[in-house]
């Protein structure tokens, strides 16, 4: 009886306390949501993108807010898993009634959250997800990053001209929206240009061993290695690549870009290049200051291209917030981001089209010995 | 009470409690709530085959997927070839549930015809470990069909699912399975669970009693994954893991294996703790969440293995009072 | 062809991983008929242990002796962990029944790895793994290169199954083991010091798994808190296969696993690549559930 009376007591206070946590969509702060990976096995993806949108809004709130009004941002992590992503944005957009959200990073993880902002009429800005799909969700959701059919174009024209590769083999990440996206645009525009694609394999993100894959497609020879995944599994790809006496340069997208993807791949990247938002040795002045005071804040670390991605879209965030009549209607904010035209950000100039898609440049980026990064040349859209 | 005058009780029971559940609640509770039902219904379900037929199966998320998957494909895939409305009109929506629900429950039940045979002619551990395994094959077979979005998620289900339909699952299957232990069915599950060489000696055939429950809590674990389906909108294979399925055993064993009312009490409980540590992980940012569920787990075994309520349900515990009093 | 020699030698040092995790299972469940779970999180923090090492020894240079010194440190640590494990998880349920062991076992396998995953432990995100060797060809056979890891690797676990062997079968300690799996009330009537020689099987095996944690790291650099559980689930497989409780048997189907699952990503997809394992696990079991190399036991009533 005992047990009884104290199940009843714990489920009837946390009913109650649920209640109470409902906040009330007060409108005394402007409530920027945001979800990321800090967790899990891109974690970088989301503590880099974290940290470029932090810096947005600590420095406006250090300059009085917006309209008077004090930024609040409020941080989940969805550990880098799809179905957290879910519960995670339905509780910022109906527990915490922000009035706009940031995120994700990862494809597959924005287009998990998306319908719901969608749904609840909350704007939302992806920082980094390329996959088409994602703007197409709804007029909501908008990105201030390229998209992949551009991406891929790079790559494939990176890889004929600059690299004269004729044959190609492609490794895709079955798990990502974004891998295989990728694969697909690369594969289309190699194609179109005369290359050959002479195998094509893939993997489960969260696989350690791809020794198999590798096996066969040294057997085909090709002149290139796309690999249109993260940076978690291409480090170790190429390791096992080179093991195995593949000699053959390697190629990749924006989801090469993290600090870590040397400290796992380690020589066998060097040689290698990937495409990218932006380059560190960018002498554009507004870079460079933005550098400077990333490293200032964060360990004389560099940031890297989510970082640099984050501060943009919260750059372009509070640019709407300014110029909405009422930064807390959230109809008006949808409008003012849908409004953004040749917003100067740190990764290139951001125009959002009327697909809420922006059109901006690529970098392509040379690994090089001890794991710099090289720019090699930018291309336009 | 005749059985007409008990069905509508139940009717309006779920109306009522649905409403509330629906109004009452703010948006985020409902989804802790929905949660708990829909576990709620996994843990009575597999608590028919592990505490009242005494076999232990690891796999049940398995038939869990098949049940969303399938619940899915029907309403993206098949109703619309009934015509667009299927799925947006109100009154049509309902029917699309309803027959979702029943197709999830059902290829879940057959898939468990296909597993049960072959596996509950094994005995403990190898049971536990080859249920283990089907129900990792059935998540590596769905992650690989490209059609229902493999690795990378089915998205686009109609969220047809409300808290009408949970409570309205949970008290369906709660009376099924409530009905069918007090049948000869249920007396059969309980005597192999309690000397299964005795019932042989007797002449019943211990392997078809076994599939029987088997596929029953299958057909409800398939009934489970078609509302999650339509509830979240959403469907990821990483979602169906060996976890899940230890989630549910978790529930049951601590409900105690043998007390239905333990299991529904159990995984309200696990269901709303999970969600409420969330709370205190944004403070502490350790996500000590999983620590302590295995924690507790461990504890039960080690001092109470009986769980909450053991081989009783809760009205005993009145009972009990009555006769001391 | 080349293609094939390479997929049989990626088998083949693969399989030398399950193998040596295979042996602590079967070593336990032969002594305990109980599978322990948790064994799979003991070869996790064999790596999350020689990852902490070799960050602590500043002035680490990959070399053999390198190797074999963060070798020794985690083997050390994961003993002490085995033994904890026996002693306050496994030995208050010893006479429990068999559904109730198992769920401790989980739970405790589930314990450490989300207790590994606390950020003051070693924290939710996956880390490389330092290079503790400098890798080098050692030869190739037919066009496929075979690393002197690969050779490190398959040298230590036939080395290691082989003390095991000695230990099993020429030392007191063994006889006791052997004692014991037959019948413990037997073995604790005749002497045998029962609590003594489960508490020395699970250091045996926590020892071994180390050494599979590190030389899996070693092979894939990649350390995270959830590595232990596909990789024991794995092996218990190939334990199965091999004849649980039979340790040549382990190490025959470790290897086999291996060749199984390269052969598969090989020929196959990738994508099957842990089905497999759980397809062999269904037909061992449903066709002959002692294994290969396993006793018949037949049931009586």
């Amino acid at each position: 009886m005992n047990k009884l009376i104290k199940i009843s007591t714990v489920l009837v206070t946390s009913l109650v306390l649920f209640s109470c946590t409902k906040k009330s969509d007060s409108t005394n702060t402007i409530r920027i949501g945001e979800f990321g990976s800090m967790t899990g096995t891109e974690a970088t993806f989301g503590i880099s993108t974290h940290r470029g949108i932090k810096m947005v809004v600590d420095e406006v709130n250090a300059q009085g807010g917006i309209g008077g009004k004090t930024l609040e941002l409020i941080t989940y992590d969805n550990g880098g898993k799809a179905e957290d992503t879910v519960s995670v944005v339905t509780r910022l957009v109906s527990q915490d009634k922000v009035h706009a959200l940031l995120g994700e990073v990862a494809s597959s993880r924005s287009l998990a959250g998306a319908p719901i902002a969608q749904r609840s009429g909350v704007p939302m800005i992806t920082p980094s997800s390329t996959n088409p799909k994602v703007t197409e969700v709804g007029d909501n959701i908008f990105r201030v990053c390229f998209t992949d059919p551009f991406q891929g174009t790079v790559i494939a024209k990176f890889a004929l001209d600059e690299l004269e590769a004729k044959t190609a083999a492609v490794l895709v990440d079955k798990r990502s929206d974004y891998s295989v996206g990728l694969a697909d645009f690369f594969k289309q525009a190699f194609k179109a240009k005369g290359g050959k694609i002479v195998d094509e394999q893939s993997y489960v993100g969260g696989d350690i061993d791809f020794k198999g894959q590798l096996t066969n497609m040294r057997g085909k020879n090709p002149d290139v290695i796309i690999l249109p995944g993260y940076y978690t599994e291409v480090g170790l790809i190429v390791k096992q690549a080179r093991d195995l006496g593949i000699k053959a340069p390697f190629l990749g997208g924006d989801g090469w870009d993290s600090p870590k993807l040397f400290e796992i791949g380690g020589p066998s990247l060097v040689g290698s290049y990937f495409s990218n938002h932006y380059s560190v040795e960018d002498p554009d002045p507004m870079v460079k200051d933005f550098i400077k005071r990333y490293q200032a804040l964060y360990n004389n670390e560099v940031p890297d291209g989510l970082a640099a991605m984050g501060y943009d879209a919260g750059l372009v965030l509070v640019d709407a917030l300014k110029r909405a009549q009422d930064p807390t209607n959230r109809k008006q904010i949808r409008d003012a981001l849908a409004a953004t035209k040749n917003f100067r950000g740190v990764t290139g100039v951001i125009t959002i089209d009327d697909r809420r898609d922006a059109s901006k440049p690529a970098v392509m980026l040379k690994i090089a010995e001890a794991g710099a990064l090289k720019f090699v040349k930018r291309v336009d859209p | 009470m005749s059985q007409l005058r008990f069905w509508s009780f139940q009717a309006i029971i779920i109306f009522v409690l649905g409403w509330l559940a629906s109004n009452g609640l703010g948006d985020y509770p409902q989804t802790i709530l929905a949660l708990a039902g829909i576990n709620i219904i996994l843990a009575v379900s597999l608590n028919l085959v592990n505490g009242f037929t005494g076999q232990f199966s690891m796999g049940h998320a398995g038939f869990m997927a098949v049940g969303a998957y399938v619940g899915a494909s029907w309403t993206v895939y098949f109703m619309p070839l009934l015509g667009t409305s299927w799925t947006t009109d109100a009154l049509l929506s309902q029917f699309s549930m309803l027959s979702a629900l029943i197709m999830g429950g059902i290829v879940a039940g057959l898939i468990g015809i296909l597993v049960g045979i072959p596996s509950l002619r094994l005995k403990g551990d190898y049971l536990a470990i080859v249920t283990l395994g089907f129900g990792e094959i059935i998540r590596i077979f769905i992650l690989n069909i490209e059609s229902i979005g493999g690795a990378r998620g089915f998205t686009g289900i109609p969220r047809i699912a409300n808290m009408y339909w949970i409570v309205g699952g949970v008290i369906l299957t709660c009376i099924f399975i409530f009905r069918i232990i007090r049948s000869i069915p249920g007396k059969e599950f309980m005597a192999v669970r309690d000397d299964e060489t005795a019932t042989q000696a007797m002449g019943l055939s211990t392997t078809r009693i076994k599939v029987r429950s088997f596929v029953i809590a299958a057909f409800f674990a398939g009934v489970a994954g078609a509302l999650f389906a339509h509830y979240y909108a959403y469907l990821n294979p990483s979602t169906f893991t060996f976890s899940y399925s230890f989630q549910v055993i978790a529930m049951v064993v601590l409900g105690g294996m043998g007390s239905l009312s333990g299991s529904i009490a159990a995984a309200l409980l696990l269901t709303v703790l999970l969600e409420v540590l969330r709370e205190a992980q944004t403070y502490t940012y350790y996500d000590f969440r999983m620590v302590l569920y295995a924690l507790i787990l461990i504890i039960i075994m080690l001092k109470r293995p009986s769980g909450l309520f053991g081989r009783k349900e809760v009205w005993t515990w009145f009972a009990r009072k009555k006769e001391s009093a | 062809m080349s293609e094939f020699v390479q997929h049989i030698i990626n088998g083949i040092s693969l399989g030398s991983v399950y193998a040596l995790i295979a042996v602590g299972y079967s070593m336990v469940y032969g002594i305990l008929q109980l599978i322990n779970f948790a064994h799979g999180d003991v070869v996790m923090l064999g790596a999350v242990f020689a990852y902490f090492s070799a960050k602590q020894i500043q002035t680490l240079q990959p070399s053999i002796s390198t190797f074999f010194l963060i070798l020794l440190i985690s083997m050390v640590l994961c003993a002490v962990v085995g033994f904890l494990i026996e002693r306050f998880a496994y030995r208050p349920i010893r006479n429990s029944p068999r559904m109730n062991c198992l769920i401790t076992a989980i739970g405790v396998s589930l314990f450490i790895q989300y207790f590994t995953q606390l950020e003051f432990a070693f924290g939710a995100i996956p880390q490389p793994f330092p290079e503790l060797m400098v890798r080098e060809i050692a030869f190739t056979i037919m066009g496929a290169p075979v690393s002197n890891l690969q050779l490190m690797v398959l040298g230590l676990s036939i080395f290691f199954v082989l003390i095991l062997q000695w230990i099993v079968y020429r030392t007191k300690l063994g006889k006791g083991m052997r004692a014991v799996s037959e019948s413990t009330e037997v073995a604790a009537m005749l002497g045998v010091p029962v609590n003594r020689v489960i508490a020395f099987t699970f250091i045996i095996g926590s020892i071994l798994a180390a050494a599979a944690g590190i030389l899996s790291s070693m092979m894939y650099p990649r350390v995270d808190a959830m590595m232990g559980s596909l990789l024991g689930l794995k092996a218990f497989v190939a334990a199965v296969l091999g004849g649980i409780g039979s340790l040549p048997g382990a190490v025959l189907g470790g290897v086999l696993m291996g060749l199984a699952e390269s052969l598969t990503v090989g020929y196959l997809s990738s994508a099957f690549r842990d089905a497999i394992a759980f397809a062999i696990l269904i037909v061992v079991l449903l066709i002959r559930p002692s294994g290969l190399l396993g006793k018949m036991r037949m049931e009586k009533v």
